[in-house]
């Protein structure tokens, strides 16, 4: 508390030789007696961040496998999973999760860009009013409705996945891109930006760590909703888990679920170092 | 109003007190005589009959202004706010758009080239410095000079060159982010991005409004250094008239709408302010503020005894001795003053240069307004402040006499000044009122000199 007292503005004429220079003394005192510039900033990326949770996962995984060895497994629960079925199931879920997620960008980002743009602005309650029925519906009804309408398959599936992750990546550009200051962007235009200029150079960057939120939101809820693409006939580890509880096979469901668990904390994971690689150096500490 | 861009009577005479005022003021010498100097990088600035009405608004924001810049003039706008100072600045970069009249910057008409090319012709700096916290120091001032096209080295000499013209070492904060610097020193940086790309013409909104008193003081400062260095033209924003004085070759005092109370001089304004409303805008101590106005390089600075530390003590006590003083300045070794010693001090402190005398508790520089030297002087119980130059080195000292003497000289001056433009007012518009009586001139009555003050 008392050091909070010391570094506040009150304290500017007493400790001026001292402890830091006064902001604004002539260039020749400065080199002599300022202290050295403070680019050295903590390191981003810590070692404990690296390791901590990737750890963690490969116990669980390993620890699941050793217990599945173990398990007393019938010839329902082995057909379940022969011929690399687990891999074919991870592998279409990792599909399902990044081709999602991909259109999810694709839509939405420059959807925010759009309506934050003055002209379209009156438009934004209409647009996320669409997007929330997108995430409000039960994403298993949603997935019905469009097996109805597109036929059983991957399409649908990935129709609904992306309606269901829309709304957080749309919501946080919107804001995102709000929160700027404003003076910023006059300053911006002030000093000879075209619109676009503006735009790449300074709103984008800015508004990065919130849209990279949404982002990582999304990634999370596209590995969930990725299981009920079985039931649209998209296959993944709802495939796994469905035959698990269908044929009263816990093996067989307890292995679904913790890949669908895993494979979620991992992709959030990786989605918040991106998020901290990504994250414009000026802005840190500040957040 | 067409009258008030061409209304100053104080730009004729020549009263020698005037003129020295005006040499000495930074910048007051470009605007004197603007087309002799090859100095002048500013270009004009017209300003005609520019109007801003919002969409559901009676009245417009800004209403018909008239207003000429020179070139390398530093004008203020001064008003209270809402007074639409702030528009009538953004329109002239066309942030934002005028709903009528036309705006000339050199000779070109920009009211209808593409804004994004004028604004990059015109420096624009405003408060809390506007700088992009995601891109470093160097980026920002790097911004103008690559859009305009300027490639690699170009560039990254403008930056170092930029940093130093503001005062910031470019080893040191060529890689620091906006938030690793303090409020004075983000607003170097702004200023520094705005001069990045050498524009004519700077714009500058509210510049220093969100600093603290003491550092607003020393940018300022800063400021009329480098107008003084590169005269360009600047149109500056404030709410704070003293500001404005410190600052301004003249100043458009602005009310509602953006119409002109009076554009002139500092100086004419303080002696003379047009109407009730720039009086109370002047506000209480004209006489004091008129002390800002004038710098301690315009009055006489006096030489007096001096001694360096590294002197043998004999030659001090001789100083002493051979002249009736009773005061003698100790130089340190780089002739920066550092004590004052009396007569008596030396005996007083057995023969010890180190324990003798009183520490210089204040200096001012040549470039320092009167009033820092009052302040200096009052402060100093010696009666006196030494006058430094550029690295702190003893060039003389001012005292409270000299003070009240040109305090007085120029006081007296503006009086005069006053009852001679009272005089040509007076003679003005006996002179219409002749031609009136004639019925001679029907409807085109002849404008006398004085008439716009009364208007």
């Amino acid at each position: 508390m008392s050091r909070a007292g010391t570094g506040g503005p009150g304290g500017r004429a007493g400790r001026a030789g001292t402890d830091l220079p006064p902001p604004d003394e002539t260039r020749a005192v400065d080199v002599e007696r300022r202290p050295p510039a403070p680019s050295a900033q903590p390191p981003r990326l810590t070692w404990q961040k690296l390791t901590f949770l990737p750890a963690t996962i490969a116990v669980g995984l390993l620890a699941t496998w050793l217990w599945f060895r173990g398990a007393e497994l019938d010839s329902i629960a082995r057909n379940a999973i022969a011929d690399g079925n687990v891999w074919l199931r991870l592998r279409q879920h990792v599909e399902l999760t990044a081709i999602s997620t991909f259109f999810v960008l694709i839509i939405a980002i420059p959807l925010g860009i759009a309506l934050t743009r003055r002209r379209l602005r009156p438009a934004v309650p209409v647009v996320l009013a669409i997007a929330n029925i997108g995430q409000a519906t039960p994403a298993i009804g949603l997935l019905a409705l469009l097996v109805i309408w597109l036929g059983i398959g991957t399409k649908a599936a990935l129709v609904g996945i992306v309606a269901y992750a829309v709304l957080p990546v749309l919501a946080n550009t919107i804001a995102g891109l709000r929160a700027i200051d404003p003076t910023l962007i006059e300053a911006a235009r002030g000093i000879g930006m075209s619109a676009v200029g503006v735009l790449r150079k300074v709103e984008l960057p800015l508004a990065v760590p919130l849209i990279l939120a949404g982002v990582r939101t999304a990634l999370v809820l596209n590995v969930g909703t990725a299981t009920l693409a079985y039931f649209g006939g998209g296959g993944g580890l709802g495939d796994l888990i469905a035959t698990g509880i269908n044929n009263q096979r816990m093996p067989v469901l307890v292995l679904g679920s913790i890949l669908t668990v895993a494979l979620a904390l991992l992709v959030d994971w990786l989605a918040s170092v991106v998020e901290l690689l990504l994250r414009p150096r000026g802005l840190e500490g500040d957040a | 109003m067409p009258d008030t861009s061409n209304g100053q009577p104080s730009d004729q005479p020549v009263q020698p007190a005037q003129a020295a005022q005006a040499s000495g003021r930074p910048g007051g010498g470009a605007t004197g005589n603007a087309p002799a100097r090859g100095a002048t990088t500013g270009a004009t600035i017209e300003l005609e009959n520019l109007t801003k009405r919002y969409p559901g608004s009676e009245a417009p924001a800004v209403d018909n202004v008239n207003m000429e810049i020179k070139a390398g003039e530093t004008v203020i706008f001064v008003g209270p706010s809402g007074c639409g100072k702030s528009t009538t600045l953004k329109m002239i970069n066309r942030l934002i758009e005028p709903s009528s009249g036309r705006i000339r910057i050199g000779d070109e008409d920009v009211t209808g080239i593409d804004p994004v090319k004028l604004r990059r012709k015109v420096g624009y700096a405003i408060q809390s410095s506007g700088l992009f916290p995601h891109m470093t120091v160097a980026q920002n001032i790097a911004l103008v000079p690559k859009m305009v096209g300027w490639r690699g080295a170009r560039v990254t000499a403008r930056v170092e060159e930029m940093l130093d013209l503001v005062g910031l070492d470019p080893r040191e904060f060529h890689d620091r982010y906006p938030r690793q610097l303090s409020g004075g020193q983000q607003q170097r940086v702004g200023v520094a991005r705005a001069l990045a790309a050498d524009p004519p013409v700077l714009l500058m909104d509210e510049p220093f409004g969100a600093v603290d008193p003491i550092t607003r003081d020393h940018l300022q400062d800063e400021l009329i250094r480098l107008q003084h260095e590169l005269h360009k033209t600047i149109v500056f924003v404030t709410h704070d008239f003293d500001e404005a004085i410190k600052l301004g070759d003249r100043i458009a005092v602005l009310r509602d709408r953006s119409h002109i109370a009076q554009f002139d001089t500092p100086e004419a304004i303080l002696t003379n302010p047009a109407d009730d409303f720039v009086s109370g805008f002047v506000g209480a101590g004209a006489a004091l503020k008129r002390l800002n106005l004038t710098r301690v390089r315009d009055v006489t600075v006096e030489d007096i005894p001096t001694a360096v530390i590294d002197d043998p003590l004999q030659s001090i006590f001789d100083l002493f001795r051979s002249a009736s003083i009773n005061e003698v300045l100790l130089l340190d070794r780089h002739r920066r003053p550092y004590k004052w010693l009396r007569r008596g001090d030396l005996s007083r402190a057995k023969g010890s240069l180190a324990r003798a005398g009183t520490l210089v508790a204040d200096t001012v520089t040549r470039d320092a307004t009167l009033r820092d030297a009052l302040e200096a002087v009052l402060t100093d119980n010696a009666g006196r402040v030494p006058v430094t130059g550029r690295r702190g080195e003893y060039t003389g000292v001012v005292d409270m006499e000299t003070l009240m003497n040109s305090v007085h000289e120029l006081l007296e001056a503006d009086r005069l000044d006053a009852v001679e433009h009272q005089h040509q007012l007076h003679e003005a518009r006996s002179h219409q009122t002749h031609l009136e009586q004639e019925g001679a001139a029907g409807g085109s009555t002849p404008r006398g000199p004085g008439q716009e003050a009364g208007a």
